[in-house]
């Protein structure tokens, strides 16, 4: 075989090329390269657009002052800035902003971790009650606000089970206190089925010899709980709380269809003021600035979180 | 554990269990049989569980008052295109990211991502003003084009890569030498593979498309291009205040066709998500 293959070699004619140096322009690992790029391409453009220029935008707007009604749009250094340390609807703002947050994200963790270690239990249609408990969450957003803000009325359904009970409840929307519960409340029911869901996945891959091993060593329910099961399901506790956080930030539908930022301002958290400020009273230029305030709380809330996890998480890899 | 608790420890368990069920399932009930009772009864004490005289009212002036089906349409269409969309554009970068070797990939694959750090509340403001230059605001094209290419779809390419990281390289080997390129390769070996991912990742994006909110309020203001949920806050009496029984049929109109899909593919909607390295 060698020996014919050699023969044809030296029978075959010169090579066109000539000198041989010049290999062809398209090999296989530079054409593998262009296809990663191309592949990437609608996702990187976009992200540039769509995200990167949008974040400069909002930074380069907050240095302006701009009415679009007006259509008025000049540079004022730092005003906006000092305009945002003297406002005095801004703390009032952070506050409700904090109070939803925190409400929020310890009633949702709370509650997912409960449900899903009720689940976890060997229990016959575990499968229908997770389907129920998930339900909310494909229901239309605006849609759940809209019933919630139907039975939360003075004469609403929550407060005529209250009555025959004998209790007489609030006009829950129009109570500062008792306004942000509600919002929050709703906001728990609707998606608390999410984390519940990956919890449960978190609880399925802890490994029952465990449990089994702790026990006969004499640890009750809720010791094996604390030191085995927080432990291992550390990664999704963390991943949960991350995307809770930054959600809860986020909220805006619920606040605008129930209570409209009030009464007075105990519901306006920072997104809905952005709006306003934007979008009803056309203050780009301030809106901007709200904008660059909600991009740097999520952005360190983001990060402390993620420096936490050296701390407390187990088995980082 | 193969041994099964005690059958008053289930007893217990099961009893909470109910009564925890009734947030989560006592709303969508009560939407439902109160958009079918007259106006006279919608507030009725004490309250009927089950409408005493049930009709259609509420739902024929849902379709009165606004272009509602338009508005129906509106909202399934931008979904759908979303969706598809979305799924080609992270499907194909998350491809990439994982499973092709080109210079830059780390540093371009960061760029991306910092779309999962702003939320896009963050840049309402110049999203706006730049759909505003370009003549697209009124129109559904902010709608499309920032879930599919913008943050919304950054989280779905990070899902998919993080699935695609997961396939045996003998499989793409073995391709190479039937003389698959790469675009043959990611087309017909690694998406059929990628189903779960990409039915997880199909679901939840068509789900944020249809809760949208902010979005279309900042973007539209003609009422036949209005999507759902904005439609559905637009039913108020002359004073502003909302009409209970027309809203509560317009949000059983949006709400049930969804949770009858749940009910069948709930498998994939609850399983998916909970395996598609979102762990």
């Amino acid at each position: 075989m060698a020996t014919l293959e050699r023969a044809r070699a030296k029978a075959a004619p010169p090579h066109p090329r000539g000198d041989g140096s010049r290999r062809p322009f398209w090999t296989a690992r530079r054409r593998d390269q262009l296809a990663g790029y191309l592949f990437i391409a609608p996702q990187l453009l976009g992200s540039v657009l769509f995200v990167l220029i949008p974040l400069a935008l909002v930074f380069w707007y907050s240095f302006h002052e701009w009415n679009v009604l007006a259509g008025s749009f000049r540079g004022v250094g730092a005003d906006n800035y000092r305009a945002l340390a003297d406002d005095p609807k801004l703390p009032g703002v952070l506050r409700a902003t904090a109070f939803f947050s925190v409400g929020l994200v310890v009633l949702n963790l709370g509650l997912a971790l409960a449900l899903a270690v009720l689940l976890n239990q060997k229990l016959r249609g575990s499968i229908v009650f997770r389907t129920l408990f998930f339900s909310p969450v494909v229901v239309s957003l605006v849609a759940w606000t809209i019933v919630w803000g139907f039975l939360l009325q003075k004469n609403g359904g929550i407060n005529a089970g209250l009555d025959l009970v004998g209790v007489d409840g609030p006009n829950w929307l129009r109570g500062e206190t008792s306004s942000m519960i509600s919002v929050i409340v709703v906001q728990v029911f609707k998606n608390v089925g999410l984390n519940m869901v990956l919890f449960l996945a978190a609880l399925q891959g802890v490994p029952r010899e465990l449990y089994e091993a702790a026990t006969v060593d004499g640890a009750g329910p809720w010791r094996r709980f604390l030191r085995i099961t927080v432990p291992l399901i550390s990664p999704t506790i963390l991943l949960t709380s991350i995307i809770t956080v930054v959600g809860s930030l986020q909220v805006f539908a619920q606040i605008a269809v129930l209570t409209q930022g009030g009464p007075g301002n105990s519901t306006t958290v920072l997104v809905y003021y952005l709006y306003q400020q934007a979008f009803e009273f056309h203050h780009f230029g301030y809106g901007a600035t709200l904008s660059v305030l909600l991009f740097l709380i999520v952005l360190v809330l983001t990060v402390v979180q993620w420096q936490m996890r050296k701390k407390w998480v187990f088995h980082e890899s | 554990m193969s041994h099964k608790l005690p059958r008053r420890v289930r007893l217990v368990l099961y009893g909470v269990l109910l009564v925890l069920l009734v947030p989560f399932v006592f709303p969508t009930w009560w939407m439902v049989t109160s958009s079918l009772k007259p106006a006279s009864e919608i507030f009725a004490f004490p309250p009927s569980l089950w409408p005493e005289n049930p009709g259609f009212g509420a739902y024929e002036r849902v379709f009165d008052l606004q272009p509602f089906a338009q508005q129906y349409w509106n909202s399934m269409y931008i979904a759908v295109v979303v969706t598809i969309g979305t799924l080609a554009v992270s499907s194909m970068a998350g491809y990439a990211f994982a499973r092709i070797r080109f210079r830059g990939q780390n540093a371009l694959f960061l760029v991306v991502l910092t779309g999962l750090l702003i939320p896009s509340e963050v840049t309402i403001v110049p999203l706006f003003q730049m759909f505003n230059d370009w003549g697209m605001t009124d129109t559904h094209w902010p709608l499309v084009l920032v879930p599919v290419l913008g943050a919304p779809s950054v989280l779905a390419t990070f899902i998919m890569r993080q699935f695609f990281i997961t396939l045996p390289a003998e499989l793409e080997e073995a391709a190479r030498m039937d003389g698959l390129g790469r675009f043959a390769i990611y087309w017909r070996i690694a998406l059929p593979l990628a189903r779960p991912a990409l039915a997880a990742v199909g679901i939840f994006t068509f789900l944020h498309s249809w809760n949208l909110y902010l979005e279309p309020i900042v973007y539209l203001s003609t009422p036949e291009k209005f999507t759902l949920p904005q439609a559905l806050t637009q039913f108020t009496d002359a004073y502003g205040g909302p009409m209970w029984d027309v809203q509560l049929a317009a949000a059983s109109l949006t709400a049930l066709p969804v949770l009858a899909v749940f009910v069948f593919a709930q498998r994939q909607f609850v399983e998916g998500l909970a395996h598609t390295g979102l762990k």
